[in-house]
């Protein structure tokens, strides 16, 4: 780790103005960004530490949806009680991530910038990486890519500067995705609203680039409009081991029912490409039609009709179908009703 | 500085006899009372000085250091188990070096460095956290509760008690960490906090903790030892004492 400057803000003001130094960067949690720096992959010649900002509060919207202050921690997110009974998918993704000790870090804001834990990305030894020396190619592409992605890519080759297989490894971001969240963030030039769809990117030319959100812009709050899916929805993470382990493939399923037709459909995928995957293409041919295992296979073609699977990460495709399958089926039975038998 | 109380393996050697060797110049002066610590700081001391010897390498990573490595002290106030020490740290430091290196709490432990072992959990006002991922000065004016902190006297905390009657451990050295950390499940369980379990087995009200409960919630602590039937033991035991049913 490289020495840094340490400040306090005390006030979203202050913290706004401060990051104006070259290479400052925001503390929240920390507990991917010490961790990057400790591996000398951040590198940040100051940091502005904002976790005694007043952003910890979580209320109802004007909309009549849910504000969530950008500190409020993971743990006491999922366990909101407006969260747990208008959101769960939130709040089951929040508990699928991580261990107790890090959700209690974590914060809303430092979440939704998460880095991504492709292994030539967090090792500086490997001197392939476009997301981390831009230009330098991508290793992951002919090397150990189980965790990498299936939809969304860049890949014109190992040696191509745009190249970039990298998933973002989140869950918290995929229910957002699902639930049509929006990023409060605020800078010295003003405050704007960006919809979580654009706020992470696919990597396209730029995969130094993680999200839309400019360097000197500090995150406030997430916005969660009312949801339609509370009754009928599941987070389903499928990974190499039980707990503590981030996705091989997770799906965030919400549908609304009127009676025993769908009225409408939520699908989000993570642990497959490079920002949580949302499926249109899946959620229109699931509305109307009968909550059935026909009409989820169906859902799930189409949610995976661009798939391009590596040497080490093919099956994640029709993982993935299955997933989507499995978590529809749950969501249909009640996200009361568990996961049990 | 004020001496914590050791662990077994800290605990000192008996004192050399003989007349005391005076010090002698280029090598490190090695107490004759022997502590395991001392020893591995005196012998890190002459491996450096060695590695110092090679003038090419040393010469090379000066150079290196000397442009990204000036550091940067600033004064922080903490409080650790009640008491308040004041340090001046290296703004790099974490919470557990802190502990470890400037306090002399050494309770805590350093697994794997990167959040994914626990073994450095501590609890930060009330709240279970790893310490090897938190910046010393980022929790300034924070309640901080090691392992050294949990007993009262010579009277053992309800968990230290269960791990002890269980055998919740074999070479002990993530044990801190697991016990810290099931004292704030139990805290956790009381406030009727949820896990992905009480999702999946639809335990939603208050959620009983049954064993896949306690699996789940002491996750965020790895025993390589594999000590694990016994660790769940220990905590339903603490859980039956600290939770009203």
């Amino acid at each position: 780790m490289i020495p840094f400057d340490y400040e306090r803000a005390d006030s979203t003001q202050s913290a706004v103005k401060s990051i104006g130094t070259r290479g400052a960067k925001f503390l929240g949690g920390g507990t991917n960004l010490i961790d990057l720096m400790k591996l000398n992959v951040e590198r940040p010649s100051t940091l502005i530490d904002v976790t005694r900002l007043e952003l910890t509060r979580i209320e109802t919207s004007t909309s009549g949806g849910l504000l969530i202050g950008a500190l409020v921690r993971n743990s006491d997110l999922a366990n909101h009680p407006q969260v747990v009974a208008n959101f769960p998918l939130l709040s089951q993704a929040l508990l699928s991530g991580a261990s107790p000790q890090l959700r209690n870090m974590a914060t809303t804001g430092g979440n939704l910038l998460q880095r991504t834990r492709c292994y030539y990305f967090t090792d500086t030894a490997f001197p392939a990486c476009n997301k981390r020396i831009p230009g330098s190619g991508c290793a992951a592409i002919l090397g150990f890519n189980r965790i990498h992605a299936i939809l969304g890519q860049s890949d014109e080759g190992p040696r191509s500067p745009h190249s970039c297989i990298a998933t973002n490894p989140s869950d918290m971001n995929v229910a957002l995705a699902a639930l049509d969240a929006t990023v409060h963030v605020e800078s010295v030039s003003g405050k704007r609203n960006i919809p979580l769809s654009k706020f992470h990117r696919l990597p396209g030319t730029t995969p130094n680039l993680d999200t839309n959100l400019k360097p000197d812009e500090l995150i406030t709050a997430i916005e969660l409009p009312p949801s339609p899916f509370a009754k009928n929805s599941w987070y389903l993470k499928v990974r190499d081991r039980q707990s503590y382990a981030f996705a091989l493939v997770s799906v965030a399923a919400g549908l609304e029912m009127d009676g025993s037709t769908i009225k409408s459909a939520c699908l989000a995928l993570g642990g497959v490409a490079h920002k949580p995957w949302r499926s249109p293409e899946a959620e229109k041919a699931l509305a109307g039609a009968r909550p059935t295992r026909e009409s989820f296979l169906h859902a799930a073609d189409l949610a995976l009709s661009g798939a391009k699977g590596y040497a080490g990460n093919a099956f994640k495709i029709q993982l993935a179908k299955q997933s989507i399958v499995r978590a529809f089926t749950l969501a249909a039975r009640g996200t009361t009703a568990g996961a049990e038998a | 500085m004020k001496h914590p109380p050791c662990s077994i393996a800290e605990l000192e050697a008996p004192a050399a006899t003989g007349p005391e060797q005076p010090e002698t110049s280029g090598a490190p002066a090695v107490p004759l009372t022997l502590s395991r610590r001392g020893f591995m700081k005196s012998a890190g001391a002459i491996g450096a000085s060695m590695a110092a010897g090679l003038p090419q390498l040393a010469a090379a990573q000066a150079a290196r250091e000397a442009t990204t490595t000036v550091p940067k002290h600033t004064d922080v106030t903490l409080r650790v188990n009640g008491e308040t020490t004041q340090l001046s740290l290296d703004t790099r430091t974490t919470l557990l070096d802190a502990l470890r290196e400037n306090m002399g709490l050494t309770g805590s432990k350093k697994g794997c460095d990167h959040g994914q072992c626990g073994a450095c959990t501590v609890l930060v006002d009330g709240r279970r956290v790893n310490s090897c991922l938190t910046l010393a000065l980022s929790v300034a004016g924070s309640e901080i509760t090691t392992i050294e902190g949990l007993a009262k006297g010579d009277d053992l905390s309800p968990v230290q008690e269960a791990f002890a009657e269980h055998d919740g451990f074999q070479c002990g050295y993530c044990t801190p960490g697991q016990i810290c950390s099931a004292t704030a499940l139990i805290d956790e369980a009381k406030s009727g906090e949820l896990s992905q379990v009480s999702w999946r087995s639809a335990n939603l009200q208050r959620p009983q903790i049954t064993d896949d409960e306690i699996r789940e919630r002491m996750s965020g602590n790895i025993c390589r030892c594999g000590a694990y039937p016994n660790i769940v033991a220990a905590v339903r035991t603490a859980l039956g004492k600290g939770v009203p049913s």
